[in-house]
């Protein structure tokens, strides 16, 4: 079985986040990290791969510091790694990357594409489900518990009234959310064996793909407009009496939160 | 947050360690340790994160699964570890001082017998030198080893054991003969035993994260490969375990003291009076100078004995010397941390009184700061 995870790094979330005069993140302004989630992704890799033997992969299209997210992955315990980078790829969107992703995939091949459900920047909770359009395999998304059995991938997801099992066969995409597991700290030795192990970089020109069908100008999508976000609003004070039960209750309610 | 202190690493390998051990302080260590210390829980879930990184073992021979580190990047290890918790920490180095004995003097097929499991990460080892009577004057120990047929029968107590009660394996200093230098014996005590039981843990001052216990052996039968080294051997592995631990529990010190500092350094740039900030003032800013000064002394201190370590040498002096100035240079800062804090320090709103209850027990165990003076005395001119 071979596995490939995708990872991207994003700008570490926890520091400030800035945009650029065109609306595009400033990836300078803030500490680069892998996407949280995608750790989530590369855990998911290497249980199925404890569990059934196999090769796990991570892939990423990005900037030549991609190949930090990815390498992060292999301190964790992927076997090897790839890096979709070329100046053309500046201003993706959604769509454009799924189609490097997906080409990447086929050229690289998988029985199994594992991706977080979603990156901390762009937050579109798309690109999986794009990917697995591309690719033409069935998607998976949101899975909570990923199983193999032969050919066939089940998952389970929580859903507003309960738990769906999907089952899909092999090859496939899934994603995962936060819920899935809690991804390992790397060892000290998957540290250093980390910095033996490759990361392969490749081009749109080596995997066929059209430059221009990809960055700013292959991208359906671009970003209008950019507003800070409102500052929080003063809250809802509610007197200390009884009816302030049905009011908090009410209010709750509206936002379906009970 | 982790130290910010700037250190000493041969290689990018030993600078990424020292990375992870910080990304693993800050979000497994730091926010739990005040919770779990107030209530006395002993974290053996740390441990198995830790173990599962290489982070238990990472002075052990790489052979049986331990990480082959120098003592002077491992201790500097041991140092961010007890920065954040000092349970942590301090178990950490308790562990392999548990395991030193079997890694040092056990034979090959001891080794694959225990040694590769005890260095898995799952595990968690300590060491029975003391007895309720025998603590400073190890020697009047009476806990006795008695040859059987095939093996031994151990039987006696074993005071003050950290590690009491949650450990997968003991190292038990015994009594093999009645007299003489060669009286006294290692041996490898699996927990799982029959007859190996704990009571129930001490009720400490601080580092109650850390269980502390009587350990008892109620005529534990040994297999005849149990006994660790020559017999009559026991006194001298003992004391050199307790070689590379007095290196570790000065790294422990230095680390509880960085964090006071930082704690305190932190403090004194906010806190207004008199309407200027606290650290202005010429007392609090000479306070802390002194404090830094001295952290970095035993840092270096510490780091001396490594190094010697590290070369093969000698350190019975050394590490005397890093065990005694370092703990009660932690006392002091501690103490001075609480101080520059006022009422707040005096608070559980902040963590420098249990810095300061915690860093108390360094002054005692594994030998008390009375008795390394006379190491080190003893060294200087001789028995
Ligand atoms: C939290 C904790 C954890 C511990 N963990 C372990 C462990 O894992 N394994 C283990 O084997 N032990 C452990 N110990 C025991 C510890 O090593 C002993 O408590 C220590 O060696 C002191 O022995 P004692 O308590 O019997 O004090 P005593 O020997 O009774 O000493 C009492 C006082 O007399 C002084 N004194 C004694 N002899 C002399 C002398 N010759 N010259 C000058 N002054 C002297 C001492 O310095 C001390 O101030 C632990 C203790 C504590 C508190």
């Amino acid at each position: 079985m071979k596995i490939v995870v995708c990872v991207k790094q994003v700008p570490d979330s926890w520091s400030e986040r800035q945009l650029r005069a065109d609306h595009r993140l400033d990836r300078d302004a803030a500490e680069r990290v892998i996407n949280d989630l995608d750790t989530y992704a590369v855990e998911a890799a290497l249980q199925i791969v404890e569990q059934h033997g196999g090769e796990t992969l991570a892939l990423s299209m990005g900037p030549a510091s991609a190949e930090e997210a990815v390498r992060k992955a292999l301190q964790m315990g992927v076997d090897a790694g790839a890096v979709v980078t070329d100046d053309a790829l500046a201003g993706s969107d959604a769509v454009a990357t799924a189609r490097v992703l997906a080409a990447a995939i086929a050229s690289l091949g998988a029985d199994l594409v594992v991706m977080g459900v979603e990156s901390t920047d762009a937050k579109m909770s798309v690109v999986p489900a794009m990917v697995a359009e591309v690719l033409g395999w069935p998607m998976l998304t949101q899975a909570q518990a990923l199983s193999i059995d032969g050919a066939t991938a089940t998952i389970e997801r929580q859903t507003a009234t309960g738990h769906d099992v999907v089952q899909a066969d092999l090859p496939a995409v899934v994603s995962v959310v936060e819920k899935f597991n809690e991804p390992r700290y790397p060892s000290f030795k998957g540290i250093t064996a980390a910095k033996k192990k490759t990361v392969d970089v490749l081009t749109l020109a080596g995997l066929g793909v059209d430059p221009t069908t990809v960055g700013t100008a292959g991208s359906p999508t671009s970003v209008a407009a950019a507003q800070p976000a409102p500052t929080r609003g003063a809250g809802v004070i509610v007197d200390e009496d009884p009816a302030a039960i049905s009011a908090l209750v009410d209010f709750l309610a509206e936002r379906r939160l009970v | 947050m982790a130290t910010n202190v700037e250190r000493e690493l041969p290689d990018s390998d030993a600078a990424d360690l020292l990375a992870l051990v910080r990304e693993i302080c800050d979000s497994e260590l730091i926010g739990q340790a005040a919770e779990y210390e107030r209530t006395g829980t002993f974290p053996r879930d740390v441990f198995h994160t830790l173990g599962r990184s290489g982070l238990l073992t990472l002075a052990h021979p790489e052979e049986y699964g331990g990480g082959g580190l120098p003592q002077a990047v491992y201790l500097q290890v041991i140092e961010e570890l007890s920065a954040a918790w000092l349970t942590v920490g301090m178990g950490t180095s308790v562990h392999s001082l548990g395991t030193h004995a079997l890694a040092k003097y056990g034979d090959a097929a001891q080794k694959e017998k225990w040694l590769r499991d005890s260095l898995s990460g799952e595990r968690l080892n300590a060491y029975c030198l003391s007895e309720a009577h025998a603590g400073s004057d190890a020697k009047a120990l009476i806990t006795r080893a008695t040859r059987d047929d095939d093996g031994w029968v151990l039987a006696g107590s074993k005071a003050w054991i950290t590690h009491g009660g949650v450990a997968d394996n003991y190292t038990v200093i015994a009594r093999t003969s009645s007299e003489g230098d060669g009286a006294i014996s290692a041996f490898w005590v699996p927990a799982s035993l029959p007859g190996v039981g704990a009571n129930p843990p001490e009720h400490k001052m601080g580092l109650k994260g850390s269980h502390t216990a009587t350990v008892n052996f109620d005529n534990v039968r040994l297999p005849a490969d149990a006994l660790l080294g020559e017999l009559g051997q026991g006194m001298k592995i003992a004391l050199d375990a307790l070689n590379y631990g007095r290196l570790a529990i000065a790294a422990c010190a230095v680390g509880v003291a960085q964090a006071a500092l930082e704690v305190a350094t932190a403090y004194s740039r906010e806190r207004m009076a008199f309407g200027q900030r606290i650290g202005d003032f010429q007392g609090v800013h000479f306070m802390l100078a002194d404090m830094a000064t001295r952290i970095a002394a035993a840092r270096q201190l510490y780091l001396v004995g490594a190094r010697r370590l590290d070369a093969g040498k000698n350190v019975v002096a050394e590490a005397a010397m890093a065990k005694l100035f370092a703990t009660d240079m932690a006392m002091d800062v501690t103490t001075d941390a609480v101080q520059v804090l006022g009422g707040a320090g005096y608070t559980e709103d902040f963590p420098v009184e249990r810095y300061m209850r915690e860093v108390k027990v360094l002054q005692i165990l594994e030998g008390t700061n009375q008795i390394q003076r006379s190491v080190i005395g003893r060294a200087l001119v001789g028995r």
